[in-house]
């Protein structure tokens, strides 16, 4: 067994095939280009099928790894997606986005000696192959229990719960407010890394297993949920996500060229500005262009202004490299592409011309100090320390919050006091009979597999109530 | 279906467009001061319209626009019985309408559209209702007998002199507030005008609403396109408006703002006449 073991080892972590930096920086094509037969199954035979896998507790909906990797090793390649989505019903979507070094890659037995399996290039692979060359067959749908359930936001969480439902025999329609479902995997994580088109087969799956969509519809404005109920359904889930934008509240915030990252990355992913004028809405092209913060929004930003033609991209971040929470490979990515990181180092104010366009800013350095309540060393600013960027393109990217448009026409719904819905974290339900919630508007911003962890949770106990009972 | 237009008049030489557009669900929830977000096709830009009008029984809305830009341009090609590929709302606030006793609805250009359910509203509820309304030239006047029947006194005024007062709606304004009592003036128009009649009012300090139009993307408070200057805070219209205390508005900031884009959609504009 041991001399199994170390000969496995031996075998090196497969390298992702990628457009290269210098070309990808203008172009808005997938970077990764995806493993090929061969190279999967090498890397599948990295696995270690431990008895107990510690990979699996490091995923949020514990997707069966080990097994579905065996698979891959042994060539079936079809049974291998099937046996994703026992757990996950976006594997080509969680491939691509998770935060695998901190969940399953960062608790592989394999990665303590040298590097883990590449556990998410093995999902990415999986899930791409059955959709390439798949039959496309969708899942039996049972028979129906005549049950109406409104799922209101069409992100991962809400895509999950419809999934579920369906496959119960309920009857589902999802409600979204943009022209097009799939919520930040269509409006905020960029082409480059989130292909549209794999979004939208995952739609069609959920609409051929006898979703409806209800597009242009925003809960609060065009129907309340106690509208919904009494049009005769039954239950509804909440997955609207954390659309409020953060500002800083410096001066000149208003000046025509700062943008949030939220309207800043709608414009070029879901109004297409990128293909601007052959869609019809603009998108600033900044030529040094400044981004602020450096989570995974701030660096698809930055990625983006770059595909746009930026001269220079600066993050700027006022702690340092070891605290940025963007994933490890966005990081990699952004630097390869020659995205500058300007850290410890903190926006004061913003300077226009007379158009009211903004020129530069002012910065401010920090270091750090005593730890504080998150055991991070505290940014301090140095005294005395400010200097000027110029720049004609701000993108503020410092979080967002809940947005109240829905809440605020739900009364009975519970919420925290950062405006968040009080959710059982069992099972999702709200203090309102008969309506669940999860995803950020639960958590705050969080990520795509937790989403689905909570849609997943959630529709077990609607399914419940909708058989049994509140 | 959803969406379809079922009429459709030009006014003011063909430089304003009325749509009456099916949306049952949209005509129910409507309240005067609420807009829709529309988009002529999936290529389309969102653009934001007040709802000029609405009817719930037949599940109708109504739309008066100006012809201005590349996506008003398209709007205008389409003819009764076409669809419109997406209308989301009602977005923002509604007016808040209450019995002020005296009241003055200045309107100007496309903004007489806004104003107008806003006026109905003001009457029905017992005001006392004056509306002066501006244009630059006569056959560019939208909506003269609806207002008038909407009021109780009633004031036209156009730059050219072609009709009513020769001179601007702030001429009329000052007149009135000179003799009487007003306890609200609604203004809706050009961003100067708005400006202007905010000056005048405050120096008298009478109450007054505008509706403001910024450039909006998602209507629903999501990417603070919209923001706005009010009372030295950030606000955004789409979800804290369209309609604020004027006195605290900052117009200057508001016309900036509006010319982020002057250049791209100019060349969208010019591509667009010249393909159709
Ligand atoms: C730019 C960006 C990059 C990211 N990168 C990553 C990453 O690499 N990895 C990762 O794991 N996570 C990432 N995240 C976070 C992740 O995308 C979110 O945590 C996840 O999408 C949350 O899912 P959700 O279903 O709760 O909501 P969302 O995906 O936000 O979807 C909510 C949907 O509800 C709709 N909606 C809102 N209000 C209403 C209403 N009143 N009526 C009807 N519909 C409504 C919205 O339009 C939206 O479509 C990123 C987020 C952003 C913005
Ligand atoms: C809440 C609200 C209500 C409105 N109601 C009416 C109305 O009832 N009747 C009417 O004629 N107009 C109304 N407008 C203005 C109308 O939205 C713009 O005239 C329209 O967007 C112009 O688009 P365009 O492509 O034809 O012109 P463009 O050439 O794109 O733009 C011309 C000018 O319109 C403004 N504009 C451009 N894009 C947008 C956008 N997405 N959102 C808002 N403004 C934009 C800019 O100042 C721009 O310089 C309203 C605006 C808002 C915000
Ligand atoms: S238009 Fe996006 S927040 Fe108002």
């Amino acid at each position: 067994m041991a001399e199994k073991e170390s000969k496995k080892i031996t075998i090196p972590r497969a390298v992702m095939p990628e457009q290269e930096a210098e070309i990808r920086k203008r172009n808005f094509d997938e970077v990764p280009l995806g493993l090929t037969e061969a190279m999967a199954q090498q890397e599948a035979l990295r696995c270690l099928q431990c008895k107990k896998p510690v990979c699996v507790p490091g995923c949020p909906v514990s997707v069966p790894i080990p097994e579905f990797i065996k698979l891959i090793a042994e060539g079936e390649f079809s049974k291998a997606a099937h046996k994703l989505w026992e757990k996950n019903a976006l594997p080509a979507v969680c491939g691509r986005v998770c935060p695998q070094e901190i969940q399953c890659e960062g608790k592989c037995i394999v990665g303590k000696k040298g590097e883990p399996v590449a556990i998410g290039y093995l999902e990415k692979f999986a899930a791409d192959w059955e959709r390439n060359n798949g039959s496309g067959a969708v899942p039996a749908i049972p028979a129906k229990t005549g049950k109406k359930v409104a799922v209101i936001g069409s992100g991962p969480s809400g895509l999950t719960v419809a999934g579920d439902l369906l496959l119960k025999g309920h009857d589902v329609t999802i409600f979204e407010a943009f022209h097009k479902p799939g919520g930040v995997l269509v409006y905020g994580i960029p082409e480059f890394r989130l292909p549209k088109a794999i979004v939208a087969s995952e739609v069609e799956t959920l609409e051929k297993m006898g979703a409806k969509i209800e597009c242009n519809f925003v809960a609060g404005a065009t129907a309340t949920i106690d509208d919904l109920f009494e049009e005769g359904y039954d239950a509804a889930y909440i997955g609207v996500g954390a659309g409020l934008p953060r500002f800083m509240n410096l001066p000149n915030e208003n000046m025509i060229g700062i943008y949030s990252a939220n309207e800043y990355l709608t414009r070029a992913n879901l109004m297409k500005g990128y293909l601007f004028p052959e869609y019809d809405t603009p998108v600033a092209r900044g030529k040094n262009v400044v981004v602020l913060g450096a989570g995974n929004v701030a660096m698809d930003s930055a990625r983006t202004a770059m595909r746009l033609g930026a001269d220079s991209v600066k993050i700027v971040y006022r702690r340092s490299r070891d605290e940025m929470p963007a994933r490890d490979e966005e990081l990699h990515h952004a630097e390869q592409e020659g995205i500058e990181f300007v850290l410890l180092t903190n926006p004061t104010q913003f300077f226009g011309n007379e158009e009211g366009r903004i020129i530069g800013m002012e910065c401010l350095k920090m270091e750090l100090g005593e730890p504080d309540d998150s055991g991070r060393r505290r940014p301090v600013p140095i005294k005395g320390s400010e200097y000027k960027v110029d720049c004609d393109l701000v993108v503020v990217s410092v979080g967002s919050n809940a947005n109240p448009l829905l809440t605020n026409t739900t009364p009975d719904v519970k919420l925290n006091r950062w405006g968040n819905i009080e959710a059982d974290p069992a099972n999702g339900k709200t203090t309102k009979r008969g309506v669940w919630a999860g995803g950020d508007i639960v958590t705050g911003a969080a990520t795509v597999i937790l989403a689905m962890g909570a849609g997943r949770d959630a529709a077990t106990s609607m399914h419940d109530y909708l058989t049994i009972g509140w | 279906m959803a969406n379809k237009i079922i009429r459709r008049e030009e006014m003011a030489q063909g430089t304003i467009i009325l749509n009456e557009i099916e949306s049952p669900r949209i005509a129910q929830k409507a309240k005067p001061g609420q807009f829709v977000i529309l988009q002529v096709s999936e290529k389309g830009e969102r653009i934001p319209l007040t709802m000029a009008d609405t009817n719930p029984e037949k599940g109708t809305i109504t739309i008066i626009y100006m012809v201005i830009g590349k996506s008003t341009a398209a709007f205008k090609d389409l003819k009764v019985s076409d669809e419109y590929y997406a209308i989301i709302g009602p977005l923002g606030k509604e007016t808040h309408v209450e019995n002020k006793g005296k009241v003055v609805c200045v309107g100007g250009g496309t903004g007489i559209a806004v104003l107008h359910p806003i006026t109905r509203a003001l009457k029905e509820i017992g005001n006392h209702v004056t509306t002066i309304v501006g244009s630059r030239s006569k056959n560019l006047l939208i909506l003269e007998d609806e207002m008038k029947k909407a009021s109780d006194s009633f004031h036209i005024c156009t730059d050219d002199g072609s009709k009513g007062h020769h001179g601007f709606v702030t001429d009329v304004l000052k007149d009135v507030l000179d003799k009487e009592d007003i306890n609200l003036v609604v203004a809706i128009g050009p961003i100067p005008m708005m400006k202007f009649v905010c000056d005048i009012t405050r120096e008298r300090d009478v109450e007054t609403l505008v509706s403001l139009n910024p450039i909006m993307v998602d209507g629903t408070g999501m990417c603070g396109c919209c923001r706005v200057t009010v009372n030295g805070t950030t606000k955004f219209a789409c979800v804290d408006g369209p309609e604020f205390d004027g006195h605290n508005v900052d117009f200057d900031e508001l016309g900036k703002r509006l010319q982020a884009y002057v250049d791209d959609e100019k060349a969208s504009y010019e591509a667009y006449m010249e393909a159709n």
